[in-house]
């Protein structure tokens, strides 16, 4: 057997026709209903003709609102992929009592694997640094983010890592070993397959987008703002922006150190986590979880700051307590950073050690509640409309305290060691991914999108998107609390114990009306397309907005501002807005100056194009394929660094055309609102 | 294996802890999420009796609550943590009646192995122990990380390959109970359940005698045979050649376990480990 399987060994490495799943019909047939869709989007652009303008206006493009979209998009796609894993397995355990249920543990392994990984990596993260990258130049009025071609960079590596992800489907395995990969499960010895190689090099790759996303974001914060917008007068999103980024800066190296040295003992017989040879699997712990505690801020951190926009424009004032969330953002970032031990407290490290690091655990919840009290005073006194986004934002407040009710009971070491790694902690997980980052995604989602696209989307469907998910969350989620205080432990593929039985079907059925959620959501952007015309926004400003991404149009026009804002205070364009109402914005025609932009790059998708090639090779040790990828990307960037051109001008005239429309829609507006 | 009905001390400390602080902090989070929802229905937009107040957007006093709430909250829990840490560390000692029963477990891929050094005997996924007794466990893994965890009798305890980990558990009442592995080891994971037999102190001598009279020899090459990968239905006990195995296990003079038998199919999971290196 191993004779016929080793046939042109050199040409193709590991690579051969048992890759792929011909006995398995899931996979190959999510595979195959993959590639059919990918085949025939791509067919349909050929034809039609748009491929020159997804190539000049989306591909190439550096413009940080088209990444950003593009960085959303990809995240909503794999959110359907990881919420199909997540159905799988939800049905699996509720079936597979005193049975095998209807997937054998090498593919469900596989399946909760995957979800995490993707929902982490591929759905969250780019999700909340699409959102980021879209508006944070817009609130810091500026034109673009500091180094626009790297973001290009970013998001097209971020997206190869999703690609491989995916080719794991159908040409190999994914990891069976969890969304962390803990050695010595991961090592070579029990999981020779090329699954955890999958995982960790889109981890490597798209780790190098977020990586230098994190960079280019924290470096337009520092440097960008426009003229007046001092640190303290940035609104809060941007804030939490710059904290994020910051631990992504700092969390994020320390993931690629500690994958790369899983893939030395993987490729080069190293002994980092081995069992054998001084190989040390508490270092691993310790290492993926201080990147890991640290992630959970960084995602969860920006949806802080939407919530603080959102519930302040719906409100109709101003955040309360601004120099207050300011601190408590900022003690967020930095003691995220100090807490990582809590994550196995039942390591046998001491009472001292779990009870230091469980009180620092702790404390985070109290920036934390300060942010809750905050937000429930920016409500209190104001006049709260129930737009879509207000409601993620109640949703949010009300299922976020739960979560940090569950947390703060898993930083109590003595609770931990009953209730480490069961469901409990599962459900209390999702609790504050789904209840605090999914939710706040959803709220910028929703309040963003007139601003991007220049219409609403549809209040009616957005609503029952909202109730849905909500509701699907709690019933889902509720009952795997009670199956951890049953004792359940997570990742099991089959059990025996009736208890845990109904929990199973209750959590199944919440899954169920999660579902409707999302296909509400989904069916809300289809209607919202459709009837764009009439849900058209004019004036850039649909929810009477206070930060700056309102003072321009909607869709701004690719340089932002024809002129660069200045700023006198928070809420920089409530201000703005009040004194144009004042002298009705009525001052002579403005003199526009030409705007010089940075030029579209191929940079970013050559680059990942080459890097998925020298991914794939690396998984499947195709090693005259990784040289190639790698000569490729290196010449890529060469090419790059030795341009001649990289900005273009737009002139004066144009400035003025563009601006034109918008001022005109701005003044009638503004003529209403005095009048009123 | 409700944590709610504990078996035994530790148990019973760990689900107090649990309990209480769940209503300590639902003290402060309940009045907390009902202000969220009263202060959105009484200030929405359609409500002209609520006052609107666009200028209160600071307040030293309310700050000041705000932050001392949850700071204080912390501060009570984190006593209730500290304390907790070091009378439930799992190491410390649990006194009981009787002499106390050494057991020095195993994780297998995929089962538990039970070595009991003073009584020459060894079990494997059936942990059998006299009530009201002492039981320090030994811990330690054949190959991949596993958590040892009976829910009743409270916390678990990482296995480590090469390394030894401690736990003191008592049991207090007679009855069956199940233990299971609180950390995904692998294909066989779900099926590292096993039974823990709690019997009358007076009983478990004669269980041991009972056991003792095994045909079956638990030396290295036996242990070499059981860690082998694969899942254990039945409840296998035997006689213990060596009561020095566990630490030849734990101090690696045997050789983690092997992992996957390479090719032993045709399967996907296999593709390409072949020519791994």
């Amino acid at each position: 057997m191993p004779a016929v399987r080793t046939v042109e060994p050199m040409m193709l490495g590991k690579l051969d026709w048992s890759a792929i799943p011909f006995d398995q019909p899931i996979p190959l047939i999510a595979g195959a209903v993959v590639l059919v869709g990918i085949l025939g989007v791509l067919a349909w652009v050929v034809l039609r003709g748009h491929l020159p303008y997804l190539w000049d206006e989306w591909i190439t493009s550096v413009d940080h609102k088209r990444i950003g979209v593009m960085y959303i998009l990809l995240a909503s796609v794999m959110l359907l992929r990881g919420g199909s894993d997540a159905i799988m397995m939800r049905i699996q355990q509720a079936v597979a009592y005193q049975s095998q249920g209807y997937l054998p543990p090498e593919h469900y392994n596989q399946i909760f694997s995957a979800h995490g990984t993707i929902m982490i990596f591929f759905v969250a993260m780019p999700f909340v640094i699409g959102l980021m990258n879209l508006v944070v130049p817009l609130q810091l009025g500026v034109r673009d983010v500091a180094f626009p071609t790297l973001n290009s960079v970013g998001f097209w590596l971020t997206a190869t890592g999703a690609l491989l992800v995916n080719i794991s489907l159908v040409v190999g395995e994914f990891a069976r070993t969890g969304w962390l990969a803990f050695p010595p499960l991961s090592e070579l010895s029990y999981s020779p397959g090329v699954g955890v190689d999958y995982y960790a090099w889109s981890l490597q790759i798209s780790g190098v987008g977020t990586l230098v996303a994190g960079i280019n974001l924290v470096t337009t914060v520092l440097k960008l703002r426009t003229r007046g917008m001092n640190y303290l007068r940035m609104p809060m999103f941007c804030w939490t922006t710059l904290a994020s980024n910051l631990l992504i800066v700092a969390a994020f190296p320390i993931l690629t150190a500690t994958l790369a040295m899983l893939l030395l003992d993987r490729y080069l017989g190293f002994h980092f986590f081995t069992n054998e040879a001084g190989g040390n699997v508490m270092m691993f712990m310790n290492l993926i979880w201080a990147w890991g505690h640290p992630e959970v801020y960084i995602l969860v951190l920006p949806a802080f700051g939407i919530f603080s926009e959102v519930v302040s424009t719906f409100s109709g004032k101003a955040l309360f307590g601004y120099r207050s969330m300011v601190l408590a953002t900022m003690a967020i970032c930095i003691i995220s950073f100090m807490v990582w031990l809590h994550h196995f407290f039942t390591m046998g490290a001491g009472p001292d050690v779990n009870a230091i690091f469980g009180i620092a655990s702790m404390i985070i919840a109290v920036p934390t509640g300060v942010k809750i009290y905050n937000w429930l005073f920016t409500m209190y006194g104001g006049r709260i409309r129930f737009a879509t986004p207000m409601l993620w934002a109640v949703g949010f407040m009300v299922t976020f305290i739960i979560g940090g009710l569950t947390g703060v009971l898993v930083a109590v070491p003595p609770a931990d060691f009953m209730l480490h790694n069961s469901m409990f902690l599962v459900a209390h997980f999702h609790n504050v991914i789904i209840g605090g980052v999914l939710f706040g995604a959803f709220a910028g989602f929703e309040y963003w999108f007139p601003k991007a696209f220049g219409f609403r989307l549809d209040e009616r469907w957005g609503k029952m998107a909202f109730w849905f998910t909500f509701l699907g969350f709690y019933v889902t989620f509720l009952p795997l609390y009670v199956a951890g205080m049953l004792g359940m432990t997570r990742r099991l593929q089959h059990y025996d114990v009736a208890a845990w039985r109904p929990w199973m079907l209750v959590a199944a059925v919440g899954m169920a009306v999660l579902t409707i959620g999302v296909i509400c959501q989904i069916t809300q952007l289809v209607v919202s397309i459709r009837n764009r015309e009439a849900l058209r926004d004019r004036t850039g400003d649909p929810w009477d907005g206070r930060s700056l991404e309102w003072a321009t149009s909607s869709p701004p026009p690719v340089f932002n501002f024809a002129f660069s804002p200045d700023v006198r205070g928070e809420d920089a364009y409530w201000d703005m807005k009040a004194l144009a109402r004042k002298q009705s914005l009525e001052h002579e025609g403005p003199e526009y100056h030409d705007i010089e932009m940075p030029r579209n790059s191929p940079t970013g998708f050559v680059c990942a194009f080459f890097a998925s090639i020298m991914g794939f090779a690396l998984i499947w040790h195709i090693w005259w394929m990784v040289i190639l990828g790698g000569i490729g990307a290196f010449a890529t960037f060469v090419v790059f660094a030795w341009r001649d051109h990289d900005e273009y001008v737009i002139p004066a005239a144009e400035v003025a055309r563009i601006d034109g429309i918008n001022l005109e829609e701005r003044r009638s507006l503004v003529s209403m609102a005095g009048g009123v | 294996m409700n944590l709610l009905d504990p078996q035994g001390p530790v148990a019973v400390a760990n689900s107090t802890i649990l309990v209480d602080s769940v209503f300590i902090m639902l003290a402060i989070v309940v009045p907390t999420i009902v202000a969220i929802l009263a202060f959105a229905f009484w200030f929405r937009a359609s409500n002209s009796k609520a006052r609107f107040q666009p200028g209160f957007v600071y307040s030293g006093r309310v700050e000041m609550v705000v932050w001392a709430i949850p700071a204080l909250t912390v501060i009570l829990l984190g006593g209730v943590a500290w304390i907790g840490s070091h009378q439930l560390d799992p190491a410390a000692p649990v006194p009981g009646t009787g002499s106390p029963v050494r057991i020095q477990a195993v994780s297998l891929d995929w089962k538990w192995l039970f070595i009991y050094p003073d009584q020459r005997i060894a079990t494997v996924n059936a942990l059998t122990v006299p009530a009201g007794a002492e039981l320090n466990f030994q811990l330690t893994s054949s190959s991949v990380m596993n958590t040892f965890f009976i829910p009743q009798l409270g916390s678990m305890i990482y296995t480590m390959n090469g390394m030894v980990t401690k736990l003191n558990l008592r049991a207090d009442n007679e009855g069956k109970l199940q233990g299971l592995s609180a950390h995904f080891s692998g294909d066989g994971f779900p099926d590292m359940m096993f039974d823990v037999n709690v019997i009358s102190p007076l009983a478990f001598p004669d269980w041991v005698t009972e056991t003792a009279k095994s045909g079956a020899v638990l030396n290295e090459d036996s242990y070499r045979k059981l860690m082998q990968q694969g899942v254990e239905k039945g409840r296998p006990a035997w006689r213990l050649e060596d009561p020095r195995l566990f630490d030849l296990i734990a101090t690696q003079h045997i050789p983690p376990g092997p992992g996957p038998e390479l090719l032993s199919d045709a399967g996907r999971p296999h593709s390409g480990a072949h020519d791994a290196r």
